[in-house]
């Protein structure tokens, strides 16, 4: 299977099963999309076969030299002879070996404060409450937290912690106490705690910003860009904008890590299609890490993301990509999360057959000590799997979690991107659908266009 | 090659042979949380 695609002016096919990604000049470009059609077995025998050069220059003979064509169906012989093209799927039988794996629990999403002091309009956590009360984690449920997770990781050396909410700095010390707690544990157990730190910024000052730049591995930092969106969306409940507060803090902390291991994160929303813009504001803040999530919500919120949003949604990624090539000539260079993408040292097919782990690897904890699959399942009671005293009550929905690849969804067996998303996120088919089979189809949308520009990234950085 | 230029010499089949060691960054831990981002994941067995 192969994806071929124009951007920027860049011709380039994508070997799906392989990997693979080739840069090509138009004729080659013309005669991959012709073999496609006419060898729709692409072995290397049937791209032997007289009959496929014959069919070849009978196609396109008159717009192209035959002895070019000649060489470019032997350049393609010789890249699907060795494995780079044309590639067949055989991951699949591996999917079941995978699935079947024990696994162990690595990550805990800890929700440290279900209380928030802003009024986000967009909340997923609806104001930290996630369809419940207001309530703070306190040290034994967390510290429990911490003990179920050794506990479960087996073998597992890295084990990841991140203190989520609401807003988590509303429950600072039980954040440290925690750390502290973690850092003692590991000794004991040989493990190695990565925390970190999820926070809108508002309560940030020295204390906590020399915390944690020595514990936190990663912090992510919510800002949505320029000053008129982020106050949009992200007020003080009492409809007052945080930007002014929070901005300063942010570029603070960020040089203090030397604009490294950090996110600044933001959110966009049908308010905000021009979102590159807020990439760009960033960028001119002095930040060098950034994400920026499309909104998920149903179509009924104003500010969802539409079908019909998607072409200028795709023009704002193609115009960043650009603007980030120029960028990183000039040496002014940034990184944009979601363009991130490692051609030589990205993850295994292992990783990239498992999902994002939800249910299985990654769970959420409440500030009471639920257990969920993810922090976007809390408060669905249909998907409680167990709490901190007693571990998981209910592994048939770690089971169900497990078994979902992108070979059992049907929408993504033809889909160029399905290594790059794994099948995408489990909460916004459950969101959308009301099951986790399913996928987010504007999301997936919006996801391959983002694998695509970052990929003609990486071809037009290579010149 | 002429007219095509490979950007990449690794190849998810290569990935088979030493992966699966599972010690890698959970996507969500990292700057999502509201989508699947496996793929911006980076492999943390050097051997």
């Amino acid at each position: 299977m192969i994806h071929q695609y124009q951007n920027n002016g860049y011709n380039i096919i994508l070997d799906v099963n392989s990997g693979a990604v080739h840069v090509v000049d138009q004729p080659a470009y013309d005669v991959i999309q012709c073999l496609t059609e006419i060898n729709p077995r692409h072995t290397v025998d049937s791209l032997k076969e007289k009959q496929t050069q014959e069919l070849l220059i009978e196609r396109m003979g008159e717009t192209y030299d035959p002895q070019d064509l000649k060489e470019i169906l032997e350049d393609v012989i010789c890249l699907t002879e060795n494995g780079k093209l044309y590639t067949e799927d055989v991951f699949e039988a591996y999917v079941g070996d995978v699935k079947k794996r024990k696994t162990v629990v690595k990550a805990l999403c800890l929700h440290i404060a279900h209380d928030c002091n802003l009024a986000c309009k967009y909340c997923f956590a609806e104001e930290g409450e996630y369809h419940g009360r207001r309530a703070l984690m306190s040290y034994e449920v967390g510290k429990k937290a911490l003990d179920f997770l050794i506990a479960n990781s087996g073998s597992r050396r890295n084990l990841e912690v991140d203190f989520f909410g609401g807003e988590p700095l509303m429950n600072w010390q039980v954040v440290k106490d925690l750390v502290a707690y973690g850092r003692e544990q590991e000794k004991l157990h040989d493990k190695h705690f990565r925390f970190t730190l999820t926070t809108n910024g508002v309560l940030l000052n020295d204390e906590i910003q020399e915390f944690v730049n020595r514990e936190m591995d990663n912090v992510v930092l919510s800002l949505d860009g320029r000053k008129d969106v982020h106050d949009n969306m992200r007020p003080f409940r009492n409809g007052k904008g945080s930007y002014d507060l929070i901005v300063p803090k942010f570029q603070k902390l960020a040089e203090s890590r030397h604009q490294e291991k950090y996110y600044i994160r933001g959110t966009f929303t049908r308010n905000n299609l021009d979102f590159s813009e807020d990439i760009l504001h960033f960028a001119d803040l002095g930040f060098e890490q950034m994400s920026m999530e499309p909104v998920v919500g149903p179509e009924t919120d104003s500010y969802a993301i539409r079908e019909e949003d998607l072409p200028k949604i795709f023009s704002e990624y193609d115009k960043l990509a650009r603007t980030m090539i120029e960028r990183e000539r000039e040496g002014k260079g940034f990184t944009f999360f979601h363009f991130m993408i490692d051609l030589e040292g990205g993850p295994c097919v292992y990783k990239r057959l498992s999902g994002c782990g939800s249910g299985t690897e990654y769970l959420a904890v409440t500030p009471w000590g639920d257990l969920y699959p993810c922090h976007q399942f809390v408060g669905e009671e249909g998907f409680l799997m167990g709490n901190v005293d007693d571990g998981i009550v209910k592994p048939e929905i770690a089971d169900e979690f497990r078994s979902c690849s992108v070979y059992t969804k049907e929408k993504c067996k033809n889909c160029f991107a399905k290594f790059y998303c794994s099948g995408g996120c489990m909460a916004n088919s459950f969101k959308f659908h009301g099951t986790i089979h399913d996928t987010y189809e504007v999301g997936c949308e919006m996801q391959r266009k983002r694998v695509e520009c970052a990929i003609m990234m990486k071809a037009a950085l290579a010149e | 090659m002429k007219h095509i230029k490979t950007l990449n010499t690794q190849t998810l089949n290569n990935t088979l042979k030493k992966g699966g060691c599972g010690e890698c960054q959970t996507s969500c831990q990292s700057a999502c949380k509201t989508s699947c981002t496996v793929g911006n994941q980076t492999c943390e067995n050097k051997k």
